[in-house]
C-alpha cells in the first residue's frame, strides 16, 4: 500500500509537469501580456521597456527555464491585482472559504441523497420511487444560480432566516451549500439508486434472502456496502470541482472563493493568479483521485493496490 | 395449459419404492405446486404446473431437467423467493405439518435459513464479497438462534471444521475472493447447515465447479446428510450426478414432472420419452471403449423417444499430408503484481512447454481444470495472447514472424468459437451482418456475394436464411452458438479452436451442436482444437486428447489410449471424479479429499524443470516427472 502511495504520489510529477507547460505556453499565445498592462496607449517605448523588465524578450526556451525555476521555488508571480502580493498567497487566502462551501455542499448532498436513494430502491416502482426520481431530477435539472436566487428570495429576503451574501456571518454558509448542494444530490440520487438495484439482483442478495434476513438488514448490511463505489466515485469528482471553485454559486452569495478569485483574476488580467489556481487545481484533482483510490481499497478487500 | 401429469404416469404414494425411506414421515411435502410468473405484458404465464413429491429425512430427490423447464422455479416457489406481486403460487407445500403457502412473510422469513436452507450454483457470486466468511456465517445464528457474536463465533468455527475447510480459524476472518471456487461452496454448505435446517435445497451447487472438486463436495454433501439426517432437494442438469447422489428423481420437462420414481429404476428402465430421450443424449464416460473413431449422438425424437441411429463415422484424418497446425515448446506467461521499481513479481505460468501436431480432419481435445491453461494454449495458438517463446506454424507459415498485416491474412485460415453464445455475438447487429463482417473485412466477396454466402453458411449450420435479418437475442442458445459456427466458417477456415463451445448448453442442444460439429469436419475436413473440461463430450468427439495440468501437456494420445489405459496419474484422478450412470455407485463410502487445484503462479524469474516423455504406445506419450 505505501509503495502504491508513493507510486501514485510519484506519477503526479509527469502531469504536473505538462500542466505547467501548458499554462506556459496558454498564457503566451494568449495575447501579448505587456500591451494588456499598459493598454492601448503605451507608446513602444514603454513597452519594450517594461517587456524587457519581465523578461519577455527573451527567447522561448530561456523565459520557460526561468519560469519552471521560480515555481520550483514556489514563486508564482506577483497578482498586479492585489498590490503585488504573491499569487499563490492570494490564492491560498481564499482556500478555507471554497473549502467551507465545498464541504457543506457535500454534506448536504450526501445528507439528502443516501435516504432518498434508499428509500427510492428499496420501494421501487412504487410511490416513494416516484418522489425521490421526481426531486433528483428536479435537482439536476434546477440551474444552481435560479436556485440561488430563489434561495435568497425565500430565506434571506422574506423570511429573513439567514445571512444571503459573503462569508462573515453565521451561517452565511448553508444558502450557498444549498444552492450547490441540490443539484449534486440529485446525481448523487439517481447513481445510488440504480447502483443499489443493480446489487440487488446480485446472487449473494438472494442467499441473504434464503438466510432468513430482515429486508432492512439485507439492505443496510449487504445490498449498500456493494453499491457504494460508484457513488464514491462521483463524490469525488466533484469534490475536486467543488475545489477548483464554484465560480457561478460564489458570484451569487458573493461568497470569496476561489471561483469568484478566478473570474475576477481573468477580467483583470491578473495572469499570475489564474496561473496558481490552474496548477493548484491540478493538484488537488489528483490529490482528491488518490484518496478515493484508497478508499475503494479500504471498503473493497478485492481491491488491492499494491 | 393441460394437467397431463397425473394421467401420464402413477402418484407417488402408487409407485413401488426401493429405498424406502417411508418409515418416517416426510420432511418436506409437496402437492399440486403451480406457480405462475408475470409476464412483461402483465399477463401471468403457469411456469411449474401441478408438482407433487415428497423428501423423507435423509432422503435425496434430484430434480432433473434442461434449463426453463422449471427447477429453479420450484425451488424459489418453496422457499417463498420468488416476490409476491410477480408470482402466483398454489397447492401445498407442507412443512411439519405447515403449509408454507399459508404463512405470512414474518413467520416464512423466521424458516428460511433455520428449517430449511439452500444453497446455489455459483459460489463465486453467491457470497457478499465485502463481509468476511465468518460474518455471513454468523449472522445466520445471530439471526435465528438469537446467539451472541461470540456464541455464534464458536458455533461457526465448528461449522466450518465440519465441512473440513483447512485451517478453519484463519478462514473466518478471511474473504470469500480469498478462496477457490470449491471452498467457496463448503462456505455456502456451512452457512446452510449451521441452524441444522431439516431440508437442504441445493440448485445445481456443483455446476460451476471443476469435475474433481465436484466429487469433494458430493461427498461432504453425503457424509453431512448421513450426520445431520436432514432431507435433500438436489437441482441439477447433470444425469451423471443425478446417479451419484439422488436416492429418487423427478424429471422435469416444460414445467411439469414428466418422470418420478427410484433412481435405479429411472436409469434402468425411464419410462417416459422424454426421460429416455434424456438419458440417450447424455455423454457418458466408458461408452466409447473399442470405438476408434468420434461418433455423432443418437438423434432422439422427443415425442416417441425413439433413438434415430448416426451414420457410420468417416476416417476424415489423413496421416500422410502435413499437419494443418504444428506447435513446439509454446511457453506463456503472464506478469501479475508490480514492485515500485523494476519488473513484476510473479508471472502466471499459463503455458508451459507445450508440443502438438493437429492434422487435416483432425479432433485434438484439450482438456484440464481451470487455471490448467488450456485457454491460453487456445489463444496463443492463433497469437490472440502473445506467447513468450516457442514455435507455432500453421499451414507451413510460422505465424511468431508474421506482421500485422501477415496476422490478419493468418486469420483466415483459423477461427475461434466461445462458450458464451450470448455475450460473443453484437447484440446490436443483425446475424447477417454478424456473420457477414469476416467476409467483407478480407475483402473475400462483394456485399451482394456475401449475403448469399452467409445464406448458405446458415443453412448449412441448420438454421434458415432468413435468420440473416435477426438479432441474436430472438434465438436460443443452441441456435446462437449455430451462428457462431457459422461466423467461424464464413472464412472457410482449415481449423477452429472451440473453447468450452458447448458447455454452457443443455445436454440434447450439446448433442445436436456437437453432431453439427462432426458433420462439417467431415464435409469440410476441418480441424479442431477442442478445448473442454468435458470428459465425457471428449471421449465422444475427438481424435486424440491432450491432458493439461499446470500449464503443461502431461499426457497426450489417441483417445483410445489416453481413456482406455490412462498413464499419468492426473489422468487417472481426473477420469475417476467423472460422475458415472451407475446408481448402485451411490452405496459406496464417499471419500473425501481436500486436495485444491494448485496455482500456476511462480516468482518472476522462475524457471520450470525439464520435463521428459515416455512413450506407452504408438503415438501416446506420458510426461515422467
Amino acid at each position: 500500500m505505501t509503495n502504491y502511495i508513493i507510486r501514485r504520489i510519484l506519477q503526479m510529477i509527469p502531469v504536473l509537469f505538462g500542466v505547467t507547460l501548458l499554462v506556459f505556453l496558454l498564457l503566451r499565445v494568449s495575447g501579448d501580456p505587456v500591451q494588456l498592462m499598459l493598454g492601448e496607449d503605451a507608446t513602444a517605448e514603454q513597452v519594450a521597456q517594461l517587456r524587457a523588465a519581465m523578461g519577455l524578450d527573451r527567447p522561448l526556451h530561456v523565459q520557460y527555464i526561468s519560469y519552471m525555476s521560480d515555481l520550483l521555488r514556489g514563486d508564482f508571480g506577483t497578482s498586479i491585482r492585489y498590490n503585488n502580493q504573491p499569487a499563490l498567497q492570494v490564492v491560498l487566502e481564499r482556500l478555507p472559504a471554497t473549502a467551507q462551501l465545498a464541504g457543506m455542499a457535500l454534506l448536504v448532498a450526501i445528507v439528502i441523497s443516501l435516504p432518498a436513494a434508499i428509500i427510492a430502491a428499496y420501494w421501487r416502482g412504487r410511490i416513494p420511487d416516484y418522489i425521490a426520481s421526481f426531486l433528483s431530477v428536479l435537482g439536476q435539472a434546477m440551474p444552481s444560480f435560479w436556485f440561488g436566487i430563489m434561495l435568497i428570495l425565500v430565506f434571506g429576503i422574506t423570511l429573513s432566516w439567514l445571512p444571503v451574501s459573503g462569508q462573515d456571518q453565521p451561517g452565511a454558509v448553508i444558502l450557498p451549500g444549498l444552492a450547490l448542494g441540490a443539484s449534486l444530490a440529485g446525481v448523487l440520487t439517481r447513481l445510488l439508486r440504480s447502483s443499489l438495484l443493480e446489487v440487488m439482483n446480485q446472487d449473494f442478495i438472494r442467499t441473504a434472502r434464503a438466510k432468513g434476513l430482515h429486508p432492512r438488514t439485507i439492505i443496510f448490511r449487504h445490498v449498500l456496502r456493494n453499491s457504494i463505489l460508484s457513488y464514491l466515485t462521483v463524490i469525488g469528482l466533484e469534490t475536486a470541482a467543488l475545489m477548483a471553485g464554484a465560480v457561478v454559486t460564489e458570484q451569487v452569495f458573493a461568497w470569496p472563493g476561489i471561483g469568484l478569485l478566478v473570474i475576477q483574476a481573468i477580467n483583470f488580467r491578473d495572469m499570475a493568479v489564474v496561473q496558481a489556481v490552474i496548477i493548484l487545481s491540478a493538484i488537488i484533482v489528483m490529490m482528491t483521485s488518490l484518496i478515493v483510490d484508497i478508499l475503494y481499497s479500504l471498503i473493497d478487500p478485492r481491491i488491492q493496490h499494491g | 395449459m393441460t394437467m397431463a401429469s397425473g394421467q401420464e404416469f402413477p402418484k407417488d404414494n402408487e409407485m413401488p419404492e426401493t429405498h424406502s425411506p417411508a418409515s418416517t414421515r416426510p420432511v418436506l411435502s409437496v402437492s399440486n405446486l403451480t406457480t405462475a410468473l408475470r409476464q412483461r405484458d402483465g399477463g401471468f404465464q403457469t411456469i411449474i404446473d401441478d408438482i407433487t413429491f415428497d423428501i423423507a429425512p435423509k432422503e435425496t430427490l434430484a430434480i432433473v431437467g434442461e434449463s426453463g423447464s422449471g427447477k429453479s422455479v420450484t425451488a424459489l416457489s418453496i422457499m417463498r423467493l420468488l416476490g409476491g406481486k410477480s408470482s402466483r403460487i398454489s397447492g401445498r407445500v407442507e412443512l411439519a405439518g405447515r403449509n408454507l403457502l399459508d404463512l405470512t412473510e414474518p413467520q416464512m422469513r423466521a424458516i428460511r435459513g433455520n428449517d430449511i436452507a439452500m444453497i446455489f450454483q455459483e459460489p463465486m457470486t453467491s457470497l457478499n464479497p465485502l463481509m468476511t466468511v465468518g460474518a455471513q456465517i454468523t449472522e445466520v445464528l445471530i439471526r435465528h438462534r438469537g446467539m451472541t457474536q461470540t456464541e455464534a463465533r464458536r458455533e461457526s468455527l465448528h461449522m466450518l471444521e465440519r465441512v473440513r475447510i483447512p485451517e478453519a480459524r484463519a478462514r473466518l476472518d478471511e474473504y470469500p475472493h480469498r478462496l477457490s471456487g470449491g471452498m467457496r461452496q463448503r462456505v455456502m454448505i456451512a452457512m446452510a447447515l449451521v441452524c441444522k435446517p431439516r431440508l437442504l435445497i441445493a440448485d445445481e451447487p456443483t455446476t460451476a465447479l471443476d469435475v474433481t472438486i465436484q466429487a469433494q463436495t458430493l461427498a461432504l454433501m453425503k457424509i453431512l446428510q448421513e450426520e445431520e439426517g436432514m432431507g435433500i432437494l438436489f437441482i441439477t442438469h447433470d444425469m451423471g450426478v443425478v446417479s451419484e447422489v439422488a436416492d429418487r428423481t423427478l424429471v422435469m420437462l416444460r414445467g411439469k414432472a414428466v418422470e418420478r420414481g427410484s433412481t435405479a429404476e429411472l436409469f434402468a428402465s425411464p419410462r417416459h420419452s422424454y426421460a429416455r430421450a434424456l438419458l440417450a443424449a447424455v455423454p457418458t464416460l466408458g461408452t466409447m471403449e473399442g470405438v476408434a473413431l468420434p461418433q455423432r449422438f443418437p438423434a432422439i425424437d422427443q415425442v416417441t423417444g425413439k433413438a434415430a441411429l448416426p451414420p457410420p463415422p468417416v476416417d476424415t484424418v489423413s496421416a500422410d499430408e502435413p499437419p494443418v497446425l504444428r506447435v513446439r515448446n509454446l511457453t506463456t506467461r503472464y506478469a501479475v503484481g508490480r514492485r515500485l521499481i523494476g519488473g513484476p513479481k510473479f508471472a502466471i505460468h499459463a503455458v508451459e512447454n507445450v508440443s502438438f501436431d493437429l492434422r487435416k480432419g483432425e479432433t485434438l481435445a484439450l482438456v484440464g481444470e481451470s487455471g490448467c491453461g488450456k485457454s491460453t494454449l487456445g489463444r496463443s495458438v492463433l497469437r490472440l495472447v502473445e506467447p513468450k517463446s516457442g514455435e507455432i506454424q500453421l499451414q507451413g507459415t510460422d505465424i511468431r514472424k508474421l506482421d500485422t498485416t501477415g496476422l490478419r491474412r493468418m486469420r483466415r485460415s483459423a477461427q475461434l468459437i466461445f462458450q458464451d453464445p450470448y455475450a460473443s455475438l453484437d447484440p446490436r447487429y443483425r446475424v447477417g451482418t454478424t456473420i457477414a463482417e469476416p467476409i467483407l473485412a478480407h475483402g473475400l466477396a462483394s456485399r451482394a456475394e456475401a449475403q448469399e454466402r452467409v445464406a448458405r453458411l446458415l443453412e448449412r449450420v441448420g438454421l434458415s436464411a432468413d435468420a440473416a435479418n435477426r438479432y441474436p437475442h430472438e434465438f436460443s442458445g443452441g441456435q446462437r452458438q449455430r451462428i457462431s459456427i457459422a461466423r467461424a466458417l464464413s472464412l472457410e477456415p482449415a481449423m477452429i479452436v472451440a473453447d468450452e463451445a458447448v458447455s454452457a448448453l443443455d445436454v440434447s442442444i450439446k448433442a445436436q451442436v456437437l453432431n453439427l460439429m462432426l458433420d462439417l469436419q467431415e464435409s469440410l475436413r476441418l480441424a479442431y482444437l477442442f478445448i473442454s473440461h468435458d470428459m465425457a463430450v471428449v471421449e465422444r468427439i475427438s481424435h486424440r486428447v491432450a491432458v493439461m495440468y499446470l500449464g503443461e501437456v502431461v499426457e497426450i494420445g489417441p483417445r483410445n489410449a489416453v481413456f482406455g489405459n490412462p498413464q499419468h496419474p492426473y489422468t487417472r484422478k481426473l477420469l475417476a471424479a467423472v460422475p458415472k450412470l451407475e446408481p448402485s455407485r451411490r452405496d459406496r463410502k464417499p471419500m473425501l479429499s481436500n486436495d485444491e487445484i494448485p496455482s500456476p503462479i511462480r516468482a518472476a524469474g522462475y524457471e520450470p524443470p525439464k520435463r521428459s516423455y515416455r512413450m506407452a504406445g504408438t503415438d501416446h506419450f506420458v510426461c515422467e516427472n
